[in-house]
């Protein structure tokens, strides 16, 4: 027997605008029932702000799919398309209290039905459908589970084990025999992520965030490594993309000092802030 | 929730309160060692002996071809490994597609060692695919083990003809007869059964007592070594008070045989066809001219089983579900996926499994209580127009 909370058996006791909207904005339609869960999700929007101000569903499941159908309604209510595109599976978890570790893959499918509504309203207004979720190879036959979807999760959720995928996902979890192929999946996903420099910087950053991240780098990863030297360096000023730092202690006297700015001190500073800067020494 | 209909008999029983009583003098009382020289330890063998009687006149076999073990899964592990081990020039073991996790995952595990293992189909009603059977037997094959009767849908299949095929080959013929035993009137004496396994707790004594019958003339290799107990073919002290429970629960079980084909069944009987009619969109899974007396397993199409087991525990009500959601596996049951059972079907099953306590009552409360949760699920379901 599955130990749920009580949030949860009351939202599975008492789900919250269950039912379909006649003439509803969007729809969203995810799972199906050789899988075992299906849900339908039905938004209303307001036309002129276009806010959620009616939603309703119908789920096929088990207790936890259909209370995290309940706590998404309820969650999504009054948002408008941008806000509600931004909801994942962890913030119906996060309604819920908490989900057994193999029916996480409930509240992905929660998500997932938002993000079927969203596209398909995007798409019935002419625009293109993002669907994240057909794209990619079928890795898990059992379920139809894609390495685009994998990936997703992976990254949504901060998973690393074939096993993690399977109680978000499902893949994996019928005959099994794709879950080596999730794990490389994975693998590959994370030595890329790793080697991914500045992965969370914004594309653009202002001259305060720029001045703040760099000398955050140099305070970090670049002084060190010349204080070992018995050298030093100190940020002078930032133009553009133009870093002026000025070498100090040994560093200041030390023939090779072009060699140092170049290599160790720009190529820092491009991998962790932006790899446009260009360092120079000042005069 | 202080009323509990209990019809999921087929996962366990109430330990009858005569076998409880049985069983009581041997913990603090007589709790001797059975091998032990003084008369206060040897004593308790005297009771064993008398255990062993019961349920060889239960099975109608000789009280020598019982060995006590701790569960069905032990005596089905060791029964099939003692034939491949006894036989190392076969390298093949025959099962059905719808075996229990003890034989089915012992199947795996053996394929990973390097075995061949045949799982023979079965067709729309869950019954044995005897052709393909009669092709996989062969020269090569130690043993083929078959359930006598099915924990899921209570289908009864067909061990005599199946012992018959294997015997034919030279191989051993091993069944798991843990829902048989004390439903199914049996006499081993005349059947060609090398080996069956059983096990306490099914049939009203507690858990941690299971017996596994080797038929004379059958060489048997221990799987547990050890002391000389059991003839030195378990080895470990003897499990005192779950023999002496097991041997009391034969003896009712050899009592109450008809009940169960006479009471049990019409309840059983009943409890079916009314919420069939009671409730649209539903199948009866299995063998229903050929299943134990006591078992029903009902699909309520477009919903789930996890769901319906829940809305029922609300209500004091305990079933099982061949539903993936309700073991943690997402794939529904493989006894129903054997039998090909549209998945429309499989996640909302409902097995019921009842027992000689289970009352007329009982039966109407399920009948009542059950209708209006389907109805409540199926509003929540897409797929329910």
């Amino acid at each position: 027997m599955w130990d749920y909370n009580k949030k949860v058996m009351d939202h599975f006791l008492h789900p919250q605008n269950v039912g379909e909207i006649k003439d509803a904005d969007a729809i969203g339609e995810v799972g199906n029932i050789r899988c075992g869960d299906a849900l339908k999700l039905f938004l209303k929007l307001d036309p002129r702000t276009k806010k959620i101000v009616d939603v309703k569903f119908k789920t096929f499941g088990c207790a936890s799919a259909i209370a995290s159908s309940s706590a998404l309604t309820e969650l999504v209510k009054g948002m408008t398309l941008e806000e509600a595109a931004k909801v994942t599976n962890k913030d119906i978890v996060k309604i819920l209290g908490e989900l057994p570790e193999e029916k996480l893959h409930c509240s992905v499918m929660g998500m997932e039905a938002l993000q079927a509504a969203i596209a398909n309203y995007k798409g019935e207004k002419g625009e293109a459908p993002e669907d994240a979720d057909h794209d990619g190879v079928v890795i898990c036959k059992c379920f139809g589970v894609t390495d685009t979807k994998i990936r997703a999760v992976a990254k949504e959720n901060n998973l690393h084990k074939a096993e993690e995928i399977t109680n978000y996902t499902k893949a994996g979890g019928g005959c099994g025999c794709c879950l080596d192929d999730i794990q490389q999946i994975l693998d590959e996903l994370w030595r890329k992520e790793a080697s991914k420099p500045a992965k969370h910087l914004p594309q653009k950053l202002t001259t305060v965030q720029k001045v703040m991240k760099v000398q955050e780098v140099m305070d970090k990863e670049i002084k060190p490594m010349l204080e070992k030297d018995g050298g030093s360096i100190e940020l002078v000023d930032i133009q553009g993309d133009k870093v002026i730092v000025r070498l100090c202690g040994r560093c200041a006297s030390c023939p090779a000092s072009g060699v140092t700015l170049k290599n160790t001190v720009q190529d820092k500073l491009r991998e962790f802030v932006a790899p446009e800067l260009i360092v120079e020494e000042a005069k | 929730m202080s009323k509990i209909v209990y019809a999921d008999n087929n996962a366990t029983t109430q330990t009858d309160p005569e076998v409880l009583e049985a069983m009581e003098p041997f913990f603090c009382e007589l709790y001797g060692n059975p091998s032990s020289i003084h008369t206060f330890g040897g004593q308790v063998a005297g009771h064993i002996r008398k255990a062993r009687e019961s349920l060889a006149s239960l099975l109608g076999c000789e009280p020598t071809e019982i060995i006590f073990t701790s569960c069905g899964t032990e005596s089905d592990n060791s029964g099939i490994m003692s034939a491949l081990y006894l036989n190392p020039e076969r390298r093949k073991i025959v099962i059905s597609k719808v075996e229990h996790p003890a034989v089915k995952n012992l199947g795996s595990e053996l394929v990973r060692r390097g075995y061949k293992v045949e799982e023979i189909p079965v067709d729309g009603k869950g019954r044995l695919d005897m052709d393909k059977l009669k092709q996989e037997v062969n020269a090569e094959t130690a043993v083929v083990s078959v359930m006598w009767a099915n924990n899921e849908t209570g289908n009864i299949y067909p061990v005599r003809e199946v012992a018959q095929i294997a015997h034919q080959h030279g191989a051993l013929f091993h069944t798991d007869a843990v829902q048989a035993v004390g439903k199914i009137p049996m006499n081993l004496a005349k059947e060609s059964i090398d080996m069956l396994s059983l096990s306490g707790h099914k049939l009203h004594a507690p858990k941690g007592i299971g017996a596994l019958y080797v038929k004379r003339g059958v060489r048997f290799r221990p799987y547990i070594i050890g002391g000389h107990q059991e003839r030195s073919r378990r080895g470990g002290t003897e499990n005192v008070t779950g023999i002496v429970a097991l041997g009391k629960a034969a003896e009712l079980a050899e009592k109450n045989m008809k009940l169960e084909n006479t009471k049990v069944k019409a309840l059983r009987d009943r409890l079916e066809k009314e919420l069939v009619s009671a409730v649209p969109k539903t199948r009866v899974n299995g063998d229903t001219e050929s299943r134990l007396p006591n078992t029903s397993n009902i699909s309520f199409e477009f919903i789930e089983g996890e769901a319906i087991l829940l809305l029922m525990n609300q209500l004091g009500i305990c079933a099982s579900s061949g539903s993936a959601c309700t073991t943690g596996s997402l794939e529904p049951s493989h006894v129903l996926r054997a039998m090909g059972v549209p998945y429309t079907a499989a996640h909302g099953s409902i097995r019921f499994s009842l027992s000689r306590f289970n009352t007329e009552d009982e039966i109407d409360y399920i009948i009542k209580s059950l209708p209006p949760i389907i109805e409540r699920l199926r509003q929540i379901s897409p797929y329910w127009k």
